[in-house]
């Protein structure tokens, strides 16, 4: 730095000294918001196309990104934070509930913009996940919302994502208004039996959330025809909406959550379902079942299964059914699907149809894509089965590839591929080698 | 044992199928100037990079192979892992000699292992993508250090100079010592003379923006709270963010 530089620095100082001093309020705040949004375990920020406009900051191009991973192992990807943690509500599962003494904070809008744009300059998020307690009404909050996400577009001419909450209750027109500004808009069904939902949030019924809901999916369905007519006509919610389930704290099945999200996926709008293992954050409240960790496993085999409807074909009712209402925790849903039904296997990999060698255990999409695409040039052998990348330990009882005669799950019977699967690894004792004889000396 | 012996460009290497074809001869083995040659060989021809050949070599292969294969070999160089081109003149070979289209015949060790590298290189490109952390410099330039284990900042211009279109930016590779400048209308490459006070991965206080330490501090603070702490697991951490990033995030100093 020149002298000249230093000068004018020192002449301005107590102005500088003014703005840390705002920026270290607004550190304390930051803490405090983000303590109490860390819950919403939405993250995604793909499935908008917002190029770079030239001059102007930030893009959503492409697939979203994970700029860090948390030491729980969650990816950050957005800059995910209340506008304020007070509320007026009192729901039993939620930090952030009216009865509960935790630190409370607002942040204004301007610094939350400023704190966004600072952030995105430095390649630490992707956008912005906006969303906040609910002060005075439903309709205050949600509209000083907006002014956050429409001064991010209007006034920065920011490009980047964004996601909002839509506040449950909140009008149609602040929700399309939103929609506007935001690349993704949520609401989130929280608990999925409308009767547990009265018992924890006595203030909120399903109808406040799928209200929301529906304007979301009007406006993006009314936004697709006007698009089809002027190709300009302003976006709404480019990358459609999402919601959230907890699980484990009401006593639905695995059946009733997988039902719903098969509803919920046929909404023309809605692109993401995400389950959130619940955390006992009211430990005192009697509603809540004691638990003394949350039921993360359960929550894998959910999100599991949620892949299994998305990307493998298969349909809520196979996954799960009335004999069968909750998923199997020791071994995932599309193991335990094929172990049910032994009569559709073996699957020959060189004839089969794509939809089917996706069924095989130990075949994922990228392996069933690569199969498809190699056998045009020749026969598949299971060398190069495993070359590809497919897990041969549970592939070989459920494949043929015009090899020998292998022990499939027929000649072998589901209980048994069960449990050569499900047998826990001894883990190897320290400084003693497997290869090495030992010989015993008796004392 | 056959010998070419080239320059090890990209186009050295197109240049040498072009060789290969034309004089019918085909190396076992490429090896750079200077290297010592291979035991046991027979004959050495020296390769002379020439533009038209090369490109002649890669028309014909644009021709012959989708574009996601193109662009695989071309990550498949960058990937500087030895013998890659070896197996990038087996691969042209066969794409030249085969009638049909054999980038997606998997069951070939060289189509599968072709592909193998231009992922790890994709994720490394998507790595940098990530993990770029961009400090503000007194002078309103971005400065990020990267040290990537292949040499994927090339492919990663067309991100960032479309989402940081309106900041100066430089992303500076420390390991190969070069990297990107772009002043608000493309990226340059850049080589500094003196670049030691850039290999610490930090930028010198003074030299720093005046308010960029605070928000090195704000982005720490709030990457702490976000952690639940019921749900710890610092193994699904360490497998999306590999530690050899570490030391260019300020969460994790």
């Amino acid at each position: 730095m020149t002298p000249f530089f230093k000068d004018l620095f020192a002449a301005f100082s107590s102005e500088f000294s003014f703005f840390v001093k705002m920026n270290e309020q607004v550190h304390e705040k930051l803490k405090v918001l983000a303590e109490s949004a860390k819950y919403d375990i939405s993250c995604a920020s793909s499935g908008t196309t917002r190029k770079n406009k030239p001059g102007t900051i930030g893009s959503a191009e492409g697939w979203g990104i994970c700029h860090s991973f948390t030491e729980d192992g969650r990816c950050v990807s957005l800059l995910k934070i209340m506008l304020t943690n007070y509320c007026i509500y009192d729901c039993a599962y939620c930090i952030n509930r009216r009865s509960n003494d935790i630190k409370r904070a607002t942040l204004t809008v301007n610094e939350l913009v400023d704190l966004t744009i600072e952030f995105y300059r430095r390649n630490y998020i992707e956008g912005l996940f906006l969303s906040s307690g609910v002060i005075n009404s439903p309709d205050y909050t949600m509209e000083r919302m907006v002014r956050v996400v429409k001064d991010l577009r209007t006034v920065h001419r920011y490009n980047g994502y964004i996601h909002m909450k839509s506040i449950p209750g909140a009008s149609s027109e602040l929700v399309h208004e939103a929609g506007l500004y935001a690349d993704r808009l949520s609401v989130n069904v929280e608990i999925p039996k409308e009767t547990n939902l009265k018992m924890l949030a006595p203030e909120k019924d399903h109808q406040s959330v799928y209200k929301p809901m529906f304007y979301i999916q009007q406006g993006v369905l009314q936004n697709k025809e006007e698009r089809m007519r002027f190709r300009h006509a302003p976006r709404f919610a480019p990358a459609g909406q999402s919601t959230q389930m907890i699980v484990g704290a009401t006593d639905e099945t695995d059946k009733d959550i997988l039902q719903l999200s098969t509803a919920l996926y046929q909404r023309p709008s809605m692109k993401r379902v995400y389950y959130s293992g619940y955390i006992p954050v009211n430990t005192y409240d009697p509603r809540l079942p004691a638990l003394k960790q949350a039921p993360l496993v359960r929550e894998n085999r959910l999100y599991q299964a949620d892949w299994l409807m998305r990307f493998y074909e298969f349909k809520a009712s196979e996954i799960v059914d009335d004999a069968f209402p909750n998923l199997d925790l020791e071994i995932d849903p599309k193991l335990a699907w094929a172990l049910r039904h032994p009569e559709a296997f073996p699957v020959d990999v060189n004839k089969a149809d794509y939809s089917m060698i996706l069924r095989v255990p130990g075949i994922g999409v990228k392996s069933a894509k690569l199969i498809v695409a190699s056998r045009r040039h020749g026969r598949i052998t299971s060398s190069a089965l495993k070359k590809i990348g497919v897990v041969m330990k549970k592939a070989q009882y459920f494949i043929t590839c015009h090899e020998l005669a292998t022990f499939t799950v027929n000649e072998a019977s589901p209980e048994y591929v069960r449990k050569v699967l499900t047998a826990v690894k001894k883990p190897a004792k320290k400084g003693f080698d497997e290869r090495q004889l030992t010989i015993h000396f008796p004392d | 044992m056959i010998v070419f012996r080239y320059d090890k460009t990209f186009e050295g290497l197109l240049t040498c199928i072009f060789d290969a074809y034309s004089r019918k001869v085909f190396p076992q083995k490429l090896v750079g100037e200077g290297e010592p040659s291979p035991l046991f060989t027979e004959e050495e021809h020296g390769v002379i990079t020439e533009t038209t050949k090369s490109s002649r070599v890669w028309k014909a292969l644009e021709k012959k192979l989708p574009k996601e294969a193109c662009s695989m070999l071309m990550h498949v160089w960058l990937s500087e892992l030895p013998e890659s081109d070896d197996l990038l003149f087996r691969y042209i070979r066969k794409v030249i000699d085969s009638p049909h289209n054999v980038s997606t015949n998997f069951t070939d060790d060289d189509v599968l292992e072709v592909h193998k590298i231009a992922k790890k290189v994709s994720k490394e490109r998507l790595n940098l993508i990530q993990f770029v952390r961009f400090q503000k410099a007194a002078d309103d330039m971005f400065f990020a250090p990267v040290s990537p284990i292949f040499n994927s900042l090339p492919l990663t211009m067309n991100y960032f100079t479309d989402r940081f279109a309106d900041q100066k930016w430089l992303i500076y590779d420390i390991r190969r010592r070069y990297g990107f400048y772009y002043d608000l209308k493309t990226a340059q490459e850049v080589s500094l003379d003196d670049d030691t006070h850039l290999l610490s991965g930090k930028l010198d206080e003074e030299l720093m923006a005046k308010d960029e330490k605070l928000f090195q501090k704000m982005w720490k603070s709030y990457f702490q709270a976000l952690t639940i702490k019921e749900r710890f697991n610092p193994r699904l951490q360490r497998q999306h963010m590999p530690r050899r990033y570490w030391k260019f995030l300020p969460e994790k100093n």
